[in-house]
């Protein structure tokens, strides 16, 4: 039986990185179709001639990083609260903002905009789209925050206490530094899932806030095309990179 | 005000607005009527509610069940003897487990499109299996519930892996060798020991799978090419072209009903958290 499990693993791990490594070896075809001629960079050329893509992926960049900043720090702050003091309200509503499908956040913070709109006569774009993914990407930096504070002692701000440090210099000066690493994953963490979002941003973004899933998406549905191919290589590359980082950091 | 109260205040302010506002909103509009010209109006009424009974709607709620409910079996069986295996594993434990991690730390989109990029009329397997002469056409592959639910289970596979890992990794070796000296074949082991210990497990990477799955609307638009209708285009349908915002929300609000209803269900037999 052991020789039958190690042959299905090999199977198995075949099965969950083949799509992704022959999509990115085909992204070096010369030609369009699958069927390899030689190896060529002119699909990695095709996307810095796009301006398309190369808007998209700047709004992408600008929205995930002001949504990865602000939901660290909105996250951080509530997973030390909630490290203190457990709110089940709040630790409920944050994994309901988790299991909630996708496509009913993108509706129904669209139609929050829309409501808004009546009154404030602004339109969708970047900012909603910040708006959007802070909304989402809270929890996830809440959970890999409050993993790291449950491997803290509560003794060490206790010391710190007693040696005359009020709570908040307790915070900035003890525990903070000692949360860095796990700060710093759950910023990448939110990072990644922020560039990567479709379906919510689809709902909320406006005409000039297009992002790189959704030029992605559009390409994608009408057929495949060896851009795709090479834009999906480099951001297989790119959030690999940034999850290595992000592993390292949190074994510190 | 203490330091905890300002800290959790932020928390608070982005899930009201951003959260516990915009789902009121969708519960509001779902009672309302839809306007001539696509926008909300008076008077209040269940008449959106009414319309999901309708064959059409039902069938369409009862498919993206059973698609879920496939998905989830479907990961199930290819996830327990991985999660099996990754847990006897003498050496290199993690190395498998990132190996599992990796593919869901890249795009989901991305992974999604590798699919269309296989399976399509002159993807890999078509031009591979027409040049080994196995076939003379390219064989439908893609736009098909076949599709989707491959989509599916390659997207959420990792979520039911690592829950079983964790309770297999638990598991008291001497049980399957207890079994083992009273004579138990090692597949009888697995079945009667093995299986029934990391119940918490499989309900936990259910859960995961079977979520997301539900309320899908990435996998079936792409691998579906329209023709396989889930819950979740029905919704983003109704709020786009369709424009009958009333219905769309009535359809949201009976998706994440049937999303509470499953987590009371299954969390209600589970004693331990998720996370």
């Amino acid at each position: 039986m052991k020789r039958w499990l190690g042959l299905y693993a090999v199977a198995f791990f075949a099965f969950l990185h083949l799509p992704l490594l022959t999509l990115t070896v085909f992204s070096f075809n010369s030609s369009r179709f699958t069927k390899w001629e030689h190896f060529s960079l002119v699909w990695y050329r095709a996307i810095f001639r796009d301006p398309q893509i190369l808007q998209g992926a700047w709004n992408s960049v600008i929205i995930a990083l002001w949504a990865t900043v602000l939901s660290t720090v909105i996250g951080t702050l509530c997973a030390y609260g909630l490290w203190k003091r457990n709110s089940r309200t709040l630790t409920g509503a944050l994994y309901l903002s988790l299991v909630t499908p996708e496509i009913v956040s993108g509706i129904a913070l669209l139609a929050l905009f829309q409501w808004a709109f009546r009154w404030l006569h602004w339109q969708l774009g970047l900012y909603t789209v910040v708006l959007a993914h802070i909304a989402f990407c809270i929890a996830y930096v809440v959970i890999v925050v409050s993993a790291r504070l449950r491997t803290l002692s509560p003794a060490l701000e206790e010391a710190a206490m007693d040696l005359g440090a009020n709570p908040w210099q307790a915070f900035w000066y003890v525990t903070l530094p000692a949360l860095a690493p796990g700060i710093l994953a759950a910023a990448l963490l939110a990072l990644t899932v922020s560039f990567d979002d479709y379906v919510i941003t689809s709902m909320v973004a406006g005409v000039d806030s297009e992002t790189l899933p959704m030029v992605i998406y559009a390409m994608a549905r009408r057929g495949a095309s060896p851009v795709i191919n090479a834009i999906s290589a480099i951001v297989t590359l790119v959030f690999g990179v940034l999850i290595l980082i992000s592993e390292r950091v949190r074994e510190r | 005000m203490k330091l905890r109260t300002w800290f959790l205040l932020p928390a608070w302010l982005s899930l009201v607005l951003l959260f516990a506002v915009p789902f009121a909103i969708v519960l509001a509009y779902s009672f309302l009527t839809r306007g001539v010209y696509g926008g909300i109006e008076l008077p209040w009424t269940a008449e959106s509610y009414r319309r999901l009974f309708d064959p059409l709607y039902l069938a369409i709620l009862w498919r993206s069940f059973a698609m879920a409910l496939a998905a989830t079996a479907l990961c199930l069986l290819l996830a327990f003897p991985a999660a099996l295996f990754i847990s006897r594993a003498a050496r290199h434990k993690n190395l498998y487990l990132q190996l599992v991690m990796l593919p869901f730390w890249t795009s989901f989109l991305v992974r999604t499109y590798a699919w269309i990029f296989l399976l399509r009329d002159t993807g890999l397997f078509n031009t591979a299996l027409q040049a080994l002469g196995i076939t003379h056409g390219p064989l439908p592959l893609l736009y098909n519930d076949g599709a989707v639910l491959l989509g599916l289970v390659y997207g959420y596979l990792p979520f039911m892996v690592l829950p079983i890992y964790a309770t297999l990794d638990r598991l008291d070796p001497a049980l399957v060798e207890a079994a083992a000296d009273l004579g138990a074949r090692p597949l009888a082991t697995v079945w009667r020991i093995v299986v029934p210990l990391s119940r918490p497990g499989i309900v936990a990477g259910s859960v995961l799978v079977f979520i997301p799955c539900l309320g899908a609307y990435l996998t079936p638009d792409l691998l579906g090419g329209g023709r396989t209708v889930m819950v979740g285009n029905l919704v983003q349908n109704q709020f786009t072209t369709a424009r009958d915002w009333p219905f769309g929300a009535a359809v949201s609000i009976a998706l994440m009903a049937l999303v509470a209803l499953v987590l009371v269900v299954f969390l209600r037999r589970q004693s331990e958290p998720l996370a």
